[in-house]
């Protein structure tokens, strides 16, 4: 999988609270979710954010709720692919489940500013700073967690015989 | 090399002789676990796989919580997809308004989980059931999907941090104080990707309660899961509760840990969490006058019934300051039926509080105890993150049921001496 983005930057410990505010949490609508993503931190997210765009950000990202809507807001609302220092444990193995891409690569975080151009080859385990030039190398998932991506998620996991 | 007691349980449960920690591994699991917020979303993946049930339906629970009584309109409709499908599926444990309860409170009370247990919960608050001695953790909606057709969960085998607990609580120091001064002490990522395995003589000076409320908030320290050693009390309150046999694990002696703490109970102090994350605890000493407007007393952290006797025993005979909100949320229909039988719900009335029905409610910012902007509520719930109870500035201070009483009394953040 390869991403060619431009890069929101937020700092450590943003919460599934706001990144998806359990006020809009009595619908399940993909659209309407996304059109609440990250408003309580960042009103302006909503309307920069672009197709394609990549997400980084620092320690503990998607701290707090296991609320699915959280990476299925992020994933919505455009962004390609999660970059952090760190993943609390739920909203990790939610976004490997419905299939959004992330990665930890605290080096990369710190090397990496609000706007710049990134292009991730995540079959390599590389991520290049367009902007800056620089270049850091990622580890690869683990076989199992690699045959869920691979395989679309974990319900076509269940469909393609992975999980009985 | 010897396992800890939550690599016991993945062992056993995945019928393998031993695992270690990073190992990965599907895992039979003997409940699943959605309330009416995870649940729909679990159930539009659910229907992607073509199924006419679920893999056991005695082993799946739905628990309508946390917008329940129902809200809203929208709300009201997750509410339905999640009746009809348990109606559909013929879902044993599903609970409904006038049966439902906080779902961490319901679950143990009615049996339904059980030392040596595996649960995964739609819920990130799941984790409360280690303090029975079960493995049980958060998951998403599409982990309750996959769990409901097939049974069955992936993990990574987690390491551990133990904690070795000493020596007893003061008087007004709760359960609540000790998993809050440690979260303090390790961070809200403290514990990422790890089991919080509590142990030591100081275990079983605690009550059932107070090591739900702690195992509650071991996800507050980014925690997989938090496990307490079983002693007689576990196996008492298992028995009352009329679950199935217990199955009991103990940590191998040459277990590795990534750390050891060691805890002596008496020198904890009552601890309060500033906004906006539960790592931010001071002690009284620290806190100065923060006036507040909004109380709540309830929650899967402390709703319980022993939560309710502490605050009532400081709201007795005294009044909360004017305009100062107070919510008591007993945590099931049960817990409500006892308080009322024991005089405690009179207390709370005649002390100014209002007395609400069993609902998630105002912890997640949902109903039932909004605040407003720039308002300030000292609560027993487990997050203070940024909007949680409402208004983006708004903020939340967590607390004991001790202390959140003493505050409603005199509307600014008091400890218990200084109201009794």
């Amino acid at each position: 999988m390869k991403f060619d983005g431009k890069v929101i930057k937020y700092a450590d410990n943003v919460d599934t609270d706001v990144i998806i505010p359990a006020r809009y949490l009595n619908t399940i609508d993909k659209k309407e979710l996304a059109s609440h993503c990250m408003e309580d931190l960042d009103a302006t997210f909503t309307s920069r954010v672009q197709q394609g765009d990549i997400m980084v950000a620092g320690f503990n990202f998607g701290c707090g709720s296991s609320r699915e809507h959280a990476p299925i807001a992020i994933k919505e609302s455009g962004i390609a692919l999660v970059i952090a220092k760190s993943f609390a444990r739920i909203f990790y193995r939610n976004s490997i489940n419905i299939g959004l891409p992330i990665i930890e690569c605290p080096e990369a975080v710190d090397a990496i500013n609000e706007g710049d151009k990134l292009s991730v080859d995540m079959d390599a385990g590389v991520i290049k700073n367009l902007t800056t030039g620089e270049e850091f190398k990622t580890s690869p998932f683990p076989e199992f967690i690699q045959n869920i991506i691979t395989a679309g998620g974990l319900i076509e996991s269940i469909k393609s015989g992975l999980i009985k | 090399m010897g396992m800890t007691m939550t690599q016991k349980i993945l062992a056993a449960h995945a019928g393998l002789d031993s695992v270690k920690a990073g190992q990965l591994i599907l895992a039979n699991v003997d409940m699943v676990l959605g309330n009416d917020v995870t649940t729909p979303v679990a159930i539009r993946e659910f229907k992607k796989l073509d199924l006419d049930k679920v893999f056991n339906k005695e082993k799946v629970s739905m628990v309508m919580d946390h917008f329940a009584p129902n809200k809203d309109i929208k709300a009201a409709e997750q509410c339905k997809m999640c009746r009809t499908f348990a109606g559909e599926m013929d879902i044993t444990n599903y609970y409904d308004v006038g049966e439902m309860g906080v779902e961490h409170a319901l679950l143990p009370e009615k049996g339904l989980v059980v030392s040596g247990d595996i649960v995964i919960g739609a819920d990130s608050h799941t984790c409360t059931y280690g303090a029975l001695g079960a493995f049980s953790t958060g998951v998403g909606s599409t982990d309750m999907a996959c769990g409901m057709a097939t049974g069955k969960a992936w993990f990574k085998v987690p390491s551990a941090i133990k904690f070795v607990l000493k020596g007893k609580l003061s008087q007004y120091v709760y359960g609540k104080d000790v998993i809050l001064h440690i979260i303090g002490m390790i961070g809200v990522d403290g514990a990422l990707y790890k089991s919080m395995e509590f142990t030591g003589e100081g275990v079983s000076t605690l009550s059932v309660s107070d090591r739900l409320c702690m195992a509650n908030m071991a996800i507050e320290a980014g925690g997989k899961n938090g496990i307490f050693e079983v002693d007689e009390k576990t196996l008492e309150f298992i028995r009352e509760a009329g679950g199935k046999d217990p199955v009991v694990y103990k940590a191998d002696d040459d277990a590795e840990y990534d750390a050891v703490y060691e805890i002596d109970l008496s020198e904890i102090k009552p601890t309060v969490a500033f906004p906006h994350l539960p790592e931010n605890t001071r002690t009284f000493d620290e806190i100065g006058d923060v006036p507040i407007d909004q109380v709540v007393i309830g929650s899967c952290t402390n709703g319980r019934l022993e939560d309710l006797v502490i605050a009532a025993e400081i709201l007795k005979g005294k009044k909360v300051k004017k305009g100062v909100h107070t919510i008591v949320i007993p945590a099931t229909q049960k817990i409500y039926m006892q308080a009322m039988e024991m005089g405690l719900l009179k207390i709370f009335i005649e002390a100014g509080a209002t007395v609400s029905t069993p609902t998630c409610g105002p912890c997640l910012g949902g109903h039932m105890g909004i605040l407003a902007e720039g308002e300030r509520a000292v609560a027993t719930t487990n997050r203070n993150f940024v909007g949680r109870m409402g208004h983006p500035k708004s903020e939340v201070y967590l607390a004991s049921p001790a202390v959140a009483a003493a505050s409603a009394i005199t509307g600014k953040i008091s400890q218990p001496k200084e109201v009794m």
